[in-house]
């Protein structure tokens, strides 16, 4: 029998999410053992080529990009987890929500007032921005959710191993406490 | 002016005060605010509380002109987004704020004008059956008031006569006049009848008519009587509730213009029955037009003996009346929160029991009535309870006035018998290709064509008269939202299930009309709304999720036919991208020209 596949993913995060993924130490070999990677940034496979068993989506939906690759999880994914403060609730990238993405821009670019020298910069190439930063679970379905900044690697790891053998992860409050 | 014969430090009359104060002086600083409290003799923050609770109260500087547009599902049908348009334009100030010549245009609630929309209030005139050709002329005549200080303060009793434009006014659409309210009457002939018995003797005839409150709630009124009379105080008090804010529903309007004598016949009536010395009738501000006449009514009764010492000719029975104005508030039409109001307070609901009829106003017994059910006691004691409960069926006695608005041909008032059908109501109307019908108001019932056959009345689909009338071009979902709109904004805030109840229903319902709401969503919006009938405080949030309950079960097909599939984007992708397009449609030509 084929191992069960794990997909993840970094839309508006800070990657520190994958980073505590990681600090799971030796388990990394247990996991290895319990998981088949599929689409994910640590073996840098681009596009589901099947249906997986669990996606780990990191940040929130800042642009059109982002919404896809989520979009995309969610048709491939059997059960999607959100994972840490921005995929949760937007986050860091979420400060700019209040004050709006026109404002935000033209500050940062032209100093408040466009000019024929100072203006926003565009690419063709370049995602375009989305009006706010969206948690996931305002863009699709999501069935669980893994709260920290990041959530410890221990957290991660007990998560990914009840989600795994098919069970509804009911983690420790040890776990899940940061104050 | 507002304001007149306000006796110095009578708490009771801080609303007057605060009214007279908001229409003089255009709004309510603290050194305003501070200089009634001293008056009157309170805590300054007492006079903020209730300063800061009613719509037509402002804190900050606002036009002196005030016109607001009535937003209800029927006023949109009818176009009032146009008409706002039209004012917007030739104002050239958005709404929500005020022209270099101080005129506020602003969205209310409904107005009590439903059969004549798109409607609004300008400083407290009424406008009926607006266009959006009318703006400029209204506008003008408006700039020309204000230029030779002409125009009456906010709030105000307005003065239809005052302006040449013929939308300036309201008429009374009485499409159908039954047996017992709009049959020809003469002043006196009820009261002398009741005079003629003992109080006891008028209750017990009152209680065998059957007659059964009016507002929505049905209450045997011959029984809320004899509880008001047999509890102990030192005083007793009648009110009579005229804050008719129930969205579709005009008729207190109709009798207070058609039959205001009839309406304070049976107030006098009732305070003989009672024992009490005052009644009150408690006005929304929205009909403040209504206010000169009614007291002119309430002179010729004086003058005739039927009001004032020796009332009707008895000795002992010194009797009158006197009308408060209210100040923009939906929740004022709960009883409870009503006589909070008349005290002079914030109108938040009273915890029950006690109940009014025990303690109420100022502590003491006091019945709370509506309009139409005081209007229907003096045809009762005239003609005996026998005739009138011959009238209607088993449970619910008399005639009902009906408010039949938007889709149909003769909107208006109908006086028609308890028990009359819907199908036979849309067929007086002109409205038999209705797909949908709101009775009873924001707080009642959306019912569905199949269930037409339905009886209007207590004991089967129970209504205080309002009957929205929608077309098959009409969206369900939007005037459900509209509903959901109303009550967020009504709610008075004092209990979470209502106030923040109230805005998660309508963020759902926003939802679920864009087309982006999951099954769970609906499950969830099931479940919440259940939450804010079971556990608010009033009747206000007890009501407010009935027209999403309703339209669940009786448009089901409405609810699924929006729904999205589990793995679809949950939000609106080309609307979240549009200002990204814009910053990079300009971005591109800069770049391109540079």
């Amino acid at each position: 029998m084929s191992k069960p596949k794990l997909a993840t993913c970094s839309l508006a995060g800070c990657f520190g999410c994958h980073m505590s993924l990681l600090d799971i130490d030796e388990r990394i070999l247990e996991l290895v053992e319990l998981f088949d990677l599929d689409r994910s940034p640590l073996d840098d496979k681009k596009a589901f080529d099947s249906p997986v068993e669990v996606g780990f989506v990191e940040g929130g939906c800042a642009n059109e990009h982002n919404v896809r690759v989520l979009h995309d999880f969610r048709k491939h994914c059997k059960v999607l987890i959100a994972v840490g403060a921005c995929a949760i609730n937007g986050g860091v990238p979420a400060l700019r929500n209040p004050i709006g993405l026109r404002e935000c821009l033209e500050t940062t670019y032209a100093g408040g007032t466009p000019d024929a020298d100072h203006f926003v910069p565009y690419d063709a190439d370049l995602p375009l921005l989305l009006d706010r930063v969206y948690p996931a679970h305002e863009v699709v379905r999501i069935d669980y959710f893994l709260p920290g900044c990041p959530p410890s690697a221990d957290a991660i790891w007990e998560g990914l191993k009840e989600l795994l053998a098919g069970r509804t992860p009911g983690l420790p409050y040890q776990l899940l406490k940061y104050d | 002016m507002i304001g007149e014969n306000v006796a110095a430090a009578d708490r009771t009359r801080l609303m007057d005060m605060i009214i007279a104060a908001q229409s003089r002086l255009g709004y309510l600083s603290d050194e305003t605010l501070s200089a009634i409290a001293s008056e009157v003799g309170i805590a300054y923050v007492d006079v903020v509380d209730t300063a800061s609770f009613y719509a037509f109260f402002s804190r900050a500087p606002q036009g002196r002109c005030q016109i607001r547009f009535s937003k209800t599902p029927v006023s949109l049908v009818k176009g009032a987004a146009d008409v706002v348009r039209a004012f917007e334009k030739a104002l050239a100030t958005p709404l929500g704020t005020t022209s270099p010549d101080g005129i506020t245009l602003n969205w209310t609630s409904d107005i009590g004008m439903a059969d004549q929309e798109p409607a609004c209030l300008i400083n407290g005139t009424v406008f009926a059956n607006l266009e959006p050709a009318d703006a400029a002329g209204i506008v003008d005549e408006v700039r020309t008031m204000i230029a030779n200080d002409a125009l009456p303060g906010f709030p105000g009793y307005g003065n239809a006569a005052a302006f040449s434009s013929a939308k300036a006014g309201c008429a009374s659409n009485v499409v159908l006049a039954g047996e017992v309210l709009f049959a020809p009457m003469t002043p006196g002939s009820g009261l002398r009848a009741a005079l003629a018995m003992t109080p006891e003797e008028v209750i017990d005839e009152v209680r065998r008519s059957g007659l059964r409150g009016r507002g929505g709630a049905g209450f045997p009124t011959g029984m809320k009587w004899g509880l008001t009379r047999r509890a102990n105080g030192e005083a007793r008090y009648i009110i009579c509730n005229a804050d008719e804010g129930e969205p579709g529903t005009f008729k207190d309007r109709v009798l207070l213009v058609e039959a205001p004598g009839l309406v304070f016949e049976g107030l006098t009536i009732a305070g003989y029955a009672l024992g009490a010395k005052i009644g009150l009738i408690y006005l929304r501000a929205e009909y403040a037009y209504l206010f000169g006449d009614l007291q002119r009514v309430l002179g010729e009764r004086r003058r005739l003996g039927l009001l004032g010492e020796r009332t009707g000719g008895r000795e002992g029975f010194d009797f009158d009346i006197r009308i408060q104005l209210g100040a923009g508030a939906y929740i004022c039409g709960e009883e409870s929160a009503l006589i909070e109001s008349l005290e002079g307070k914030r109108g938040a609901p009273r915890d029950r029991p006690p109940y009014p009829t025990d303690r109420g106003y100022l502590g003491q017994p006091t019945s709370v009535n509506n309009v139409e059910t005081l209007a229907c006691v003096p045809r009762i004691i005239e003609r005996g309870a026998n005739w009138f409960s011959k009238i209607g069926t088993a449970e619910s006695k008399g005639t009902k006035l009906m408010c039949l608005s938007g889709d149909c041909a003769k909107p208006g008032v109908y006086e028609v018998p308890f028990g009359i059908t819907l199908n036979e109501l849309l067929d007086l109307a002109g409205g038999a290709d209705a797909e949908a019908v709101q009775v009873s108001g924001a707080a009642g019932e959306c019912v569905a064509p199949k269930d037409f056959g339905r009886s209007l009345c207590y004991e089967d689909l129970s209504t205080a008269g309002s009957t929205m009338v929608f077309g098959p071009e009409r969206d369900v979902l939007e005037i459900v939202l509209q509903f959901a709109e109303f009550f967020a904004d009504e709610s008075c805030g004092w209990c979470v299930p209502c106030r923040i109840g109230t805005v998660l229903l309508k963020e759902n319902l926003e939802k679920t009309r864009h087309g982006l709401a999951s099954r769970e969503d609906l499950a969830r919006l099931e479940r919440l709304a259940g939450t804010v009938r079971k556990m608010s405080r009033c009747g206000l949030g007890q009501t407010a999720p009935n027209p999403i309950l309703s339209t669940l079960r009786n448009f089901p097909h409405i609810y699924e036919s929006k729904l999205i599939g589990g793995d679809d984007v949950r939000i609106d992708l080309q609307a979240a991208l549009r200002d990204a397009r814009a910053l990079r449609t300009v971005s591109a030509l800069k770049q391109d020209g540079a």
